[in-house]
């Protein structure tokens, strides 16, 4: 391998990563698919805490409810169901590849944007839902 | 492919794809199989948070505790979690190349796994046998 280290090897692009690359809508959501994927992985977090609280008693639920209430508490729930709703869809969206349908130039894009309005159409009607729920927006 | 030369391999481990890491493709597989069955299992714990915004603990309790949506939020917990870890290795694997960090965050990535897994499988069973 001594001729790997010759002057002529050095100078030649070896292992292009991300930069090199034009950013396209496939590539962004893969990557945003993998953060909300580790979104969630600690978001599990906020569902065992919500268990737990509701197991261990009214008071600790109560608190539990207070902080969800607050205007920081309903932004991370938004995200957090947000994260969720994408996330699936995006495995789905995956699973279809897996089946290696789905692949052409312009199905794949046509897929990944039903992804992404699906994810935020699905997120605000979900919250839409839970707010007629609780009995309009307090 | 390689049966030419030596190997202490017989052709049965060849054929198995049980490779060096003994394992083939089952964390591959696993990481699909639970996502297919995080589907429904999500969309119903979905329906259940939304059912149960805005009640009061009594009632919270009543519904969780109640024998079809305990079952329910135990295997949505359970497979979320065996899920989440295993995309979490994915990640770790990819980006934590030195090898005390790596195998650092694996385990912590396991020891997470299993107390968030545990705690959360604990309280459903609380809520559920009323103790």
């Amino acid at each position: 391998m001594a001729e790997a280290k010759t002057s002529t090897a050095k100078d030649r692009p070896l292992s292009p990563h991300l930069q090199i690359y034009r950013p396209t809508l496939t590539m962004m959501m893969s990557i945003v698919h993998r953060i909300t994927g580790a979104a969630l992985y600690f978001g599990t977090l906020l569902l065992v805490w919500w268990l737990t609280a509701a197991a261990a008693g009214p008071n600790a639920y109560a608190n539990v409810q207070w902080v969800m209430g607050t205007v920081i508490g309903r932004l991370v729930l938004f995200g957090y169901t947000w994260a969720l709703i994408h996330h699936m869809l995006g495995g789905i969206r995956h699973l279809i590849w897996d089946t290696g349908h789905g692949l052409g130039p312009v199905e794949r894009e046509w897929l990944t944007v039903a992804t992404l309005i699906g994810s935020i159409g699905l997120t605000v009607i979900l919250w839409f839902v839970g707010y007629l729920t609780m009995g309009g927006i307090r | 492919m390689s049966d030419h030369k030596p190997s202490i391999r017989t052709p049965l481990s060849r054929v198995r794809y049980l490779g060096a890491a003994r394992s083939g493709t089952k964390h591959f597989w696993h990481q699909r199989l639970t996502s297919v069955a995080l589907i429904p299992l999500t969309i119903g714990a979905v329906f259940v948070v939304i059912g149960l915004l805005g009640r009061n603990h009594a009632a919270v309790v009543q519904i969780l505790g109640s024998s079809p949506v305990a079952i329910g939020m135990l295997l949505f917990v359970l497979v979320s979690i065996y899920h989440m870890w295993l995309g979490m290795q994915v990640i770790i694997e990819d980006y934590v190349h030195d090898e005390l960090p790596k195998y650092a965050a694996l385990m912590s990535n396991t020891f997470f796994s299993c107390a968030v897994g545990l705690t959360a499988v604990f309280a459903v069973l609380k809520l559920s046998f009323g103790l």
